[in-house]
């Protein structure tokens, strides 16, 4: 294999995946590659020394952070109530509507029985 | 109060022990917000919406995992989203070209991968690589995310995280070092 192809897989094999015999055994004997390998695993080190090097926060961002939260909560404090008004609404209308109807199939009802006795 | 019955009490319900669960990670989320972003701006809107849909969410945590860990995922999601919504607001800053090596940049890291300056130097590269290659190569290479986490996370394939990774580690080494192997050489 050549170097360019093996490079190619360099930044697997810094990580130990397999990347073939061929271009294992090519790291092997290649100083080059075997530099250029080096710098990969200098590189990662050099990344995993950043998880502890911290970004300060802008000033006033935690209260900023927190505010929102609030906000947020009480939005949706705000909308379940006023989903919980809406359902209370519907349920009266709908049960205003189902107790007319009763009445209305009663009221039929009665009219019908003293149509017929009167009939009868 | 520990940070595991903080937890416990954040979720049900009690919005004071959330509050000081955000006070204790706050500086580590905003890093990895800024590292994930690329700029402040953008990493504090994603922080603020990490914490929301953290408080909206803790309900459903299992605490199988640690909170940070927890939350380093809320937050690369939310840095997630806010990419696709910047990408599709503005073209110009996520295309995958970026400058070419800074030669001090390369002496830097060098002569000493463990300096301060080194360590600001591939800070200012991870700045400087596009989101999508930043992100994957932030969560697995600085903070130690599972391919299959930061696959998760991010909603694509495993194999595809890693061919970001791979393909990142390849443009910061090109960032960082002036030399790079010569073709056809052996």
């Amino acid at each position: 294999m050549r170097c360019d192809e093996v490079t190619a897989l360099l930044p697997a094999l810094v990580d130990g995946e397999p990347v073939g015999f061929e271009a294992e055994r090519h790291v092997e004997t290649c100083l080059r590659c075997q530099a250029e390998l080096a710098r990969y695993r200098r590189l990662l080190r050099t990344l995993s020394l950043l998880r502890s090097r911290y970004v300060v926060p802008t000033p006033g961002l935690l209260a900023d952070t927190l505010a929102v939260i609030t906000e947020a909560t009480e939005y949706g404090a705000r909308r379940t109530l006023l989903s919980g008004r809406r359902l209370a609404y519907a349920g009266a209308i709908g049960g205003s509507a189902l107790a007319a109807g009763a009445t209305a199939v009663v009221l039929i009802a009665r009219s019908r029985k003293r149509a017929l006795s009167l009939a009868g | 109060m520990d940070e595991g019955e903080l937890v416990g009490a954040a979720r049900g319900g009690d919005r004071q022990a959330f509050d000081e669960l955000v006070r204790r990670t706050f500086v580590d989320t905003f890093t990895l917000a800024r590292r994930l972003t690329g700029n402040e701006e953008d990493a504090r809107d994603v922080v603020q919406d990490a914490y929301l849909r953290a408080w909206k969410g803790i309900g459903k945590f299992r605490g199988d995992a640690a909170f940070s860990t927890w939350l380093y995922r809320i937050t690369a999601n939310a840095a997630s989203s806010s990419v696709q919504r910047r990408r599709r607001h503005r073209a110009e800053p996520f295309a995958d070209d970026f400058e070419p090596a800074d030669a001090a940049a390369e002496q830097s890291v060098s002569q000493g991968a463990e300096s301060a300056e080194a360590l600001d130097r591939i800070s200012a590269a991870l700045d400087d690589l596009p989101a999508k290659l930043r992100t994957v190569v932030v969560l697995k290479d600085v903070y130690g995310m599972s391919h299959e986490a930061i696959a998760e996370e991010l909603g694509i394939s495993v194999s595809a995280a890693k061919v970001r990774l791979h393909r990142a580690r390849r443009k910061l080494r090109d960032l960082l070092y002036e030399e790079g192997v010569q073709a056809n050489a052996v």
